[in-house]
Protein backbone atom coordinates (compact mmCIF):
# COMPACT_ATOMS: atom_id res chain seq x y z
CA UNK A 1 0.00 0.00 0.00
CA UNK A 2 0.88 3.44 -0.21
CA UNK A 3 2.59 5.25 2.20
CA UNK A 4 4.64 8.24 1.72
CA UNK A 5 6.43 8.57 4.83
CA UNK A 6 8.83 6.10 7.04
CA UNK A 7 7.91 4.06 9.31
CA UNK A 8 9.47 5.77 12.88
CA UNK A 9 11.89 2.65 12.83
CA UNK A 10 13.25 4.11 9.82
CA UNK A 11 13.38 8.01 10.05
CA UNK A 12 16.93 9.13 8.94
CA UNK A 13 18.80 11.15 12.01
CA UNK A 14 21.49 13.65 12.00
CA UNK A 15 24.67 11.65 12.35
CA UNK A 16 28.29 12.19 12.68
CA UNK A 17 30.80 14.38 11.02
CA UNK A 18 34.35 11.85 10.52
CA UNK A 19 37.53 13.85 10.89
CA UNK A 20 39.31 15.13 7.40
CA UNK A 21 41.88 13.44 6.10
CA UNK A 22 45.60 15.24 7.22
CA UNK A 23 47.41 17.21 4.81
CA UNK A 24 44.90 16.93 2.32
CA UNK A 25 44.04 19.80 -0.33
CA UNK A 26 41.41 18.38 -2.74
CA UNK A 27 38.57 17.32 -0.32
CA UNK A 28 35.47 15.95 -1.36
CA UNK A 29 32.43 15.46 1.38
CA UNK A 30 29.94 12.47 1.01
CA UNK A 31 26.96 11.98 3.31
CA UNK A 32 26.38 8.09 3.59
CA UNK A 33 23.20 6.33 5.16
CA UNK A 34 24.65 4.11 7.87
CA UNK A 35 22.27 2.02 9.98
CA UNK A 36 23.83 -0.71 12.23
CA UNK A 37 21.56 -3.32 13.26
CA UNK A 38 23.17 -3.79 16.76
CA UNK A 39 22.83 -0.77 18.17
CA UNK A 40 19.21 -0.41 18.16
CA UNK A 41 19.22 3.05 16.85
CA UNK A 42 17.63 4.78 13.76
CA UNK A 43 19.23 5.01 10.59
CA UNK A 44 22.21 8.49 10.48
CA UNK A 45 23.57 10.14 8.08
CA UNK A 46 27.42 10.39 8.49
CA UNK A 47 29.75 12.59 6.86
CA UNK A 48 33.04 12.02 4.98
CA UNK A 49 35.70 14.10 3.23
CA UNK A 50 37.41 11.88 0.87
CA UNK A 51 41.39 12.80 -0.36
CA UNK A 52 40.79 12.90 -4.35
CA UNK A 53 44.03 13.19 -4.99
CA UNK A 54 44.25 9.73 -3.36
CA UNK A 55 41.14 8.25 -4.54
CA UNK A 56 40.12 7.12 -7.65
CA UNK A 57 37.27 8.52 -10.24
CA UNK A 58 34.26 6.68 -9.27
CA UNK A 59 31.78 7.01 -6.06
CA UNK A 60 33.07 3.23 -5.64
CA UNK A 61 36.42 4.68 -5.17
CA UNK A 62 35.84 6.82 -2.87
CA UNK A 63 33.55 4.11 -0.51
CA UNK A 64 36.83 1.98 -0.67
CA UNK A 65 38.76 5.15 0.36
CA UNK A 66 36.34 5.67 3.51
CA UNK A 67 36.23 2.15 4.42
CA UNK A 68 40.03 1.71 4.28
CA UNK A 69 41.29 5.27 5.36
CA UNK A 70 38.59 6.48 7.46
CA UNK A 71 35.52 4.42 8.75
CA UNK A 72 36.73 0.30 8.64
CA UNK A 73 32.79 -0.24 10.03
CA UNK A 74 30.79 1.39 6.80
CA UNK A 75 29.37 -1.59 4.88
CA UNK A 76 28.58 -1.91 1.12
CA UNK A 77 28.43 -4.80 -1.31
CA UNK A 78 30.76 -4.70 -4.14
CA UNK A 79 32.96 -6.80 -6.51
CA UNK A 80 33.56 -6.58 -9.55
CA UNK A 81 34.04 -2.76 -10.37
CA UNK A 82 33.19 -2.59 -14.10
CA UNK A 83 29.55 -3.30 -14.14
CA UNK A 84 28.74 -6.62 -14.63
CA UNK A 85 28.00 -8.07 -11.31
CA UNK A 86 25.52 -5.60 -10.12
CA UNK A 87 26.68 -6.05 -6.34
CA UNK A 88 27.21 -1.98 -6.05
CA UNK A 89 23.51 -0.83 -6.93
CA UNK A 90 22.68 1.90 -4.50
CA UNK A 91 20.71 5.43 -4.22
CA UNK A 92 23.69 8.05 -5.70
CA UNK A 93 22.78 11.51 -5.82
CA UNK A 94 19.08 11.03 -6.02
CA UNK A 95 19.04 8.40 -8.87
CA UNK A 96 19.65 4.93 -8.49
CA UNK A 97 22.72 3.27 -10.29
CA UNK A 98 26.04 1.20 -9.83
CA UNK A 99 29.00 3.05 -7.59
CA UNK A 100 31.21 1.42 -10.07
CA UNK A 101 30.35 3.15 -13.14
CA UNK A 102 29.00 6.50 -11.65
CA UNK A 103 32.01 8.80 -12.10
CA UNK A 104 32.00 11.36 -9.07
CA UNK A 105 32.49 13.96 -12.09
CA UNK A 106 28.86 12.63 -12.59
CA UNK A 107 27.34 14.32 -8.94
CA UNK A 108 26.33 17.96 -9.54
CA UNK A 109 27.16 20.16 -6.35
CA UNK A 110 29.83 19.58 -3.48
CA UNK A 111 27.79 16.79 -1.83
CA UNK A 112 28.24 13.37 -2.70
CA UNK A 113 24.88 11.89 -1.19
CA UNK A 114 24.46 8.00 -0.64
CA UNK A 115 21.54 5.75 0.17
CA UNK A 116 20.97 2.20 0.19
CA UNK A 117 18.33 1.42 -2.97
CA UNK A 118 14.77 2.92 -2.05
CA UNK A 119 12.30 1.44 -0.60
CA UNK A 120 13.67 -1.95 0.79
CA UNK A 121 14.58 -3.61 4.12
CA UNK A 122 17.71 -2.59 5.13
CA UNK A 123 20.29 -5.75 6.23
CA UNK A 124 23.15 -2.94 7.11
CA UNK A 125 24.48 0.74 6.18
CA UNK A 126 23.66 0.39 2.15
CA UNK A 127 23.22 -3.34 2.16
CA UNK A 128 19.32 -3.57 1.15
CA UNK A 129 18.00 -7.47 1.62
CA UNK A 130 16.98 -9.05 -1.84
CA UNK A 131 15.34 -11.48 -1.17
CA UNK A 132 12.13 -11.00 -2.13
CA UNK A 133 13.79 -9.36 -5.74
CA UNK A 134 15.09 -12.82 -5.90
CA UNK A 135 12.07 -14.74 -4.80
CA UNK A 136 10.19 -12.88 -7.54
CA UNK A 137 13.08 -14.19 -10.24
CA UNK A 138 12.26 -17.59 -9.22
CA UNK A 139 8.58 -17.03 -10.15
CA UNK A 140 8.93 -16.27 -13.97
CA UNK A 141 11.18 -19.61 -14.18
CA UNK A 142 13.85 -18.24 -15.90
CA UNK A 143 15.14 -20.89 -18.22
CA UNK A 144 14.20 -22.31 -21.29
CA UNK A 145 11.41 -24.83 -21.29
CA UNK A 146 10.59 -26.96 -23.84
CA UNK A 147 8.19 -30.13 -24.74
CA UNK A 148 10.05 -31.34 -28.17
CA UNK A 149 12.58 -33.83 -27.51
CA UNK A 150 16.39 -32.44 -26.90
CA UNK A 151 17.80 -31.39 -30.07
CA UNK A 152 21.58 -33.83 -30.34
CA UNK A 153 23.65 -30.86 -30.39
CA UNK A 154 21.97 -27.51 -29.62
CA UNK A 155 19.03 -25.51 -29.53
CA UNK A 156 19.12 -23.46 -32.78
CA UNK A 157 18.23 -20.18 -33.41
CA UNK A 158 18.42 -17.42 -36.57
CA UNK A 159 20.26 -14.59 -36.34
CA UNK A 160 17.18 -12.53 -36.45
CA UNK A 161 15.67 -14.89 -33.75
CA UNK A 162 19.12 -14.10 -32.01
CA UNK A 163 18.63 -10.46 -32.06
CA UNK A 164 15.53 -10.22 -30.23
CA UNK A 165 17.41 -10.92 -27.07
CA UNK A 166 19.43 -8.06 -27.57
CA UNK A 167 18.79 -5.01 -25.00
CA UNK A 168 16.66 -7.84 -22.74
CA UNK A 169 19.48 -10.55 -21.63
CA UNK A 170 22.38 -7.67 -20.43
CA UNK A 171 20.58 -6.99 -17.95
CA UNK A 172 22.45 -7.65 -14.32
CA UNK A 173 19.68 -7.94 -11.77
CA UNK A 174 21.26 -5.14 -10.35
CA UNK A 175 17.77 -4.07 -8.92
CA UNK A 176 18.15 -0.31 -9.43
CA UNK A 177 15.13 0.01 -12.02
CA UNK A 178 12.63 -2.19 -9.92
CA UNK A 179 13.47 -0.09 -6.61
CA UNK A 180 13.34 2.95 -8.47
CA UNK A 181 9.78 2.40 -9.39
CA UNK A 182 6.83 3.79 -6.91
CA UNK A 183 4.51 1.19 -8.32
CA UNK A 184 7.49 -1.25 -6.61
CA UNK A 185 7.78 0.77 -3.64
CA UNK A 186 4.02 0.70 -2.81
CA UNK A 187 2.96 -2.88 -4.42
CA UNK A 188 6.20 -4.32 -3.99
CA UNK A 189 5.13 -7.67 -2.36
CA UNK A 190 2.24 -8.73 -5.38
CA UNK A 191 4.16 -6.24 -8.54
CA UNK A 192 6.92 -7.86 -10.13
CA UNK A 193 8.47 -4.70 -10.48
CA UNK A 194 10.79 -4.01 -14.02
CA UNK A 195 13.10 -6.26 -13.48
CA UNK A 196 12.06 -9.49 -13.50
CA UNK A 197 9.40 -7.97 -16.32
CA UNK A 198 11.95 -7.54 -18.13
CA UNK A 199 13.66 -10.85 -17.80
CA UNK A 200 10.17 -12.66 -17.82
CA UNK A 201 10.00 -11.07 -21.83
CA UNK A 202 13.38 -12.24 -22.37
CA UNK A 203 12.01 -15.35 -21.80
CA UNK A 204 8.69 -14.60 -23.68
CA UNK A 205 10.50 -13.44 -26.65
CA UNK A 206 12.84 -16.48 -27.15
CA UNK A 207 12.37 -18.55 -30.52
CA UNK A 208 13.36 -21.96 -28.79
CA UNK A 209 11.22 -21.41 -25.47
CA UNK A 210 7.97 -23.15 -25.73
CA UNK A 211 6.07 -22.10 -22.52
CA UNK A 212 5.36 -18.74 -24.09
CA UNK A 213 1.50 -19.78 -23.19
CA UNK A 214 1.79 -20.68 -19.59
CA UNK A 215 4.43 -17.92 -19.01
CA UNK A 216 1.73 -14.97 -20.37
CA UNK A 217 -0.96 -16.61 -18.22
CA UNK A 218 1.22 -16.13 -15.54
CA UNK A 219 1.92 -12.71 -15.91
CA UNK A 220 -2.07 -11.84 -16.64
CA UNK A 221 -2.79 -10.76 -13.28
CA UNK A 222 -3.59 -6.97 -12.13
CA UNK A 223 -0.80 -6.85 -9.90
CA UNK A 224 1.94 -9.36 -11.03
CA UNK A 225 1.92 -6.84 -14.93
CA UNK A 226 -0.23 -4.83 -14.61
CA UNK A 227 1.25 -2.61 -11.93
CA UNK A 228 3.21 -0.63 -14.33
CA UNK A 229 2.20 2.61 -15.31
CA UNK A 230 4.70 3.81 -17.60
CA UNK A 231 6.09 6.06 -15.08
CA UNK A 232 9.71 5.35 -16.75
CA UNK A 233 12.04 5.54 -13.91
CA UNK A 234 13.21 2.01 -14.69
CA UNK A 235 14.43 2.88 -17.78
CA UNK A 236 16.15 6.39 -16.74
CA UNK A 237 17.60 4.22 -13.76
CA UNK A 238 19.05 1.65 -15.78
CA UNK A 239 23.18 1.70 -15.65
CA UNK A 240 23.04 -1.17 -18.16
CA UNK A 241 21.12 1.40 -20.29
CA UNK A 242 18.26 -1.04 -20.78
CA UNK A 243 14.61 -0.24 -21.22
CA UNK A 244 12.83 -2.06 -18.87
CA UNK A 245 9.62 0.18 -19.37
CA UNK A 246 9.64 -1.09 -23.26
CA UNK A 247 9.85 -4.57 -22.12
CA UNK A 248 6.97 -4.65 -19.80
CA UNK A 249 5.01 -2.79 -22.98
CA UNK A 250 5.74 -5.49 -25.10
CA UNK A 251 4.58 -7.93 -22.52
CA UNK A 252 0.90 -6.08 -22.51
CA UNK A 253 1.06 -6.06 -26.46
CA UNK A 254 1.66 -9.86 -26.59
CA UNK A 255 -1.44 -10.25 -24.20
CA UNK A 256 -3.84 -8.35 -26.15
CA UNK A 257 -2.38 -9.73 -29.45
CA UNK A 258 -3.44 -13.10 -28.29
CA UNK A 259 -7.12 -12.33 -27.77
CA UNK A 260 -7.40 -10.79 -30.95
CA UNK B 1 20.54 -14.48 2.28
CA UNK B 2 19.02 -17.80 3.06
CA UNK B 3 18.67 -16.59 6.76
CA UNK B 4 17.08 -13.05 5.76
CA UNK B 5 14.40 -11.90 8.35
CA UNK B 6 11.72 -9.47 6.50
CA UNK B 7 9.74 -9.04 9.13
CA UNK B 8 12.67 -8.07 11.68
CA UNK B 9 13.19 -4.61 13.14
CA UNK B 10 14.45 -4.00 9.73
CA UNK B 11 14.45 0.07 8.54
CA UNK B 12 13.21 0.71 5.35
CA UNK B 13 15.25 2.56 3.01
CA UNK B 14 14.04 5.83 1.89
CA UNK B 15 12.29 6.19 -1.08
CA UNK B 16 10.76 9.78 -2.27
CA UNK B 17 12.68 11.56 0.39
CA UNK B 18 15.43 11.12 -1.60
CA UNK B 19 14.19 10.22 -5.03
CA UNK B 20 15.37 12.96 -7.61
CA UNK B 21 12.16 14.05 -9.01
CA UNK B 22 12.25 13.23 -12.60
CA UNK B 23 10.74 15.02 -15.50
CA UNK B 24 8.63 11.80 -16.54
CA UNK B 25 7.84 10.97 -13.18
CA UNK B 26 6.51 13.94 -12.45
CA UNK B 27 4.08 13.85 -15.28
CA UNK B 28 3.29 10.61 -14.39
CA UNK B 29 1.92 11.58 -10.72
CA UNK B 30 0.30 14.95 -11.84
CA UNK B 31 -1.64 12.45 -14.35
CA UNK B 32 -2.50 10.72 -11.01
CA UNK B 33 -3.47 13.55 -9.38
CA UNK B 34 -5.17 15.18 -12.41
CA UNK B 35 -7.22 12.22 -12.61
CA UNK B 36 -8.24 12.39 -8.86
CA UNK B 37 -9.10 15.91 -9.51
CA UNK B 38 -11.35 15.16 -12.30
CA UNK B 39 -14.20 13.01 -9.99
CA UNK B 40 -14.06 16.43 -7.78
CA UNK B 41 -14.26 18.40 -11.25
CA UNK B 42 -17.12 16.08 -12.88
CA UNK B 43 -18.91 16.85 -9.66
CA UNK B 44 -18.82 20.35 -10.14
CA UNK B 45 -20.21 19.92 -13.42
CA UNK B 46 -23.16 17.79 -12.48
CA UNK B 47 -23.73 20.11 -9.85
CA UNK B 48 -24.18 22.99 -12.62
CA UNK B 49 -26.58 20.93 -14.66
CA UNK B 50 -28.64 19.71 -11.87
CA UNK B 51 -29.40 23.87 -10.94
CA UNK B 52 -29.86 24.57 -14.27
CA UNK B 53 -32.67 21.67 -14.10
CA UNK B 54 -33.89 22.85 -10.92
CA UNK B 55 -34.87 26.60 -12.02
CA UNK B 56 -33.24 30.25 -12.46
CA UNK B 57 -33.46 31.10 -9.21
CA UNK B 58 -31.18 28.61 -8.08
CA UNK B 59 -29.20 28.27 -11.59
CA UNK B 60 -27.93 31.48 -10.81
CA UNK B 61 -27.35 30.47 -7.20
CA UNK B 62 -24.85 28.30 -8.54
CA UNK B 63 -23.53 30.61 -11.40
CA UNK B 64 -22.60 33.02 -8.61
CA UNK B 65 -20.42 30.88 -6.89
CA UNK B 66 -18.68 29.43 -9.94
CA UNK B 67 -18.37 33.87 -11.53
CA UNK B 68 -16.31 34.56 -8.46
CA UNK B 69 -12.70 35.07 -7.97
CA UNK B 70 -12.69 31.75 -6.35
CA UNK B 71 -14.96 29.95 -8.46
CA UNK B 72 -13.46 30.69 -11.73
CA UNK B 73 -9.86 29.44 -10.00
CA UNK B 74 -11.09 26.52 -9.28
CA UNK B 75 -12.65 26.44 -12.89
CA UNK B 76 -9.46 27.16 -13.84
CA UNK B 77 -7.89 24.11 -12.15
CA UNK B 78 -10.58 22.15 -13.68
CA UNK B 79 -9.73 22.57 -17.23
CA UNK B 80 -6.09 22.74 -16.85
CA UNK B 81 -6.60 19.12 -15.16
CA UNK B 82 -8.81 17.95 -17.75
CA UNK B 83 -6.53 19.23 -20.72
CA UNK B 84 -3.62 17.82 -19.00
CA UNK B 85 -5.10 14.67 -18.20
CA UNK B 86 -6.56 14.18 -21.69
CA UNK B 87 -2.97 15.17 -22.97
CA UNK B 88 -1.40 13.05 -20.97
CA UNK B 89 -3.50 10.38 -21.77
CA UNK B 90 -2.28 11.02 -25.43
CA UNK B 91 1.18 9.29 -24.28
CA UNK B 92 -0.12 6.55 -22.84
CA UNK B 93 -1.77 5.71 -26.04
CA UNK B 94 1.36 6.00 -28.02
CA UNK B 95 2.99 3.48 -25.21
CA UNK B 96 0.26 1.27 -25.37
CA UNK B 97 1.11 0.65 -29.15
CA UNK B 98 4.78 -0.38 -28.12
CA UNK B 99 6.42 2.84 -29.42
CA UNK B 100 7.29 6.04 -27.27
CA UNK B 101 9.62 4.24 -24.94
CA UNK B 102 13.42 6.34 -26.29
CA UNK B 103 14.17 8.24 -23.20
CA UNK B 104 14.66 11.72 -25.11
CA UNK B 105 11.31 10.95 -26.91
CA UNK B 106 9.53 10.54 -23.33
CA UNK B 107 11.27 13.16 -22.30
CA UNK B 108 10.37 15.59 -24.59
CA UNK B 109 6.56 14.62 -24.74
CA UNK B 110 6.41 14.97 -20.82
CA UNK B 111 7.63 18.05 -21.82
CA UNK B 112 5.29 19.04 -24.49
CA UNK B 113 2.25 17.69 -22.20
CA UNK B 114 3.30 20.12 -19.64
CA UNK B 115 3.56 23.27 -21.93
CA UNK B 116 0.78 22.56 -23.97
CA UNK B 117 -1.75 21.63 -21.06
CA UNK B 118 -1.11 24.88 -19.62
CA UNK B 119 -1.00 27.39 -22.66
CA UNK B 120 -3.69 25.68 -24.26
CA UNK B 121 -5.90 26.34 -20.90
CA UNK B 122 -4.99 29.60 -21.02
CA UNK B 123 -6.66 29.97 -24.58
CA UNK B 124 -9.49 28.47 -23.80
CA UNK B 125 -9.69 30.93 -21.44
CA UNK B 126 -9.09 33.75 -23.35
CA UNK B 127 -12.14 32.16 -25.85
CA UNK B 128 -14.05 31.73 -22.85
CA UNK B 129 -13.83 35.41 -21.82
CA UNK B 130 -14.32 36.88 -25.31
CA UNK B 131 -17.39 35.25 -26.65
CA UNK B 132 -18.92 35.92 -22.93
Amino acid sequence: MVQLTLPRNSQVTEGKVWDKPAGATNLREYRIYRWNPDDGRNPRVDTYFVDTDDCGPMVLDGLIYIKNKVDPTLTFRRSCREGICGSCAMNIDGTNTLACTKGTDEVAGDVVKIYPLPHMPVVKDLIPDLTRFYAQHRSIEPWLKTTTPQPEKEWRQSHEDRQKLDGLYECILCACCSTSCPSYWWNGDRYLGPAILLQAYRWLIDSRDEATGERLDDLEDPFRLYRCHTIMNCTQACPKGLNPAKAIAEIKKMLVERRV
Amino acid sequence: MSNADLRGNRPLSPHLQIYKPILTMVVSIVHRITGAALYFGTILLAWWLIAAAAGPEYFEFVNAIYGSIIGQLILFGFTWALVHHMLSGVRHLIWSLGKGFELKFAEWMARITIISSVSLTILLWIIGYLVR
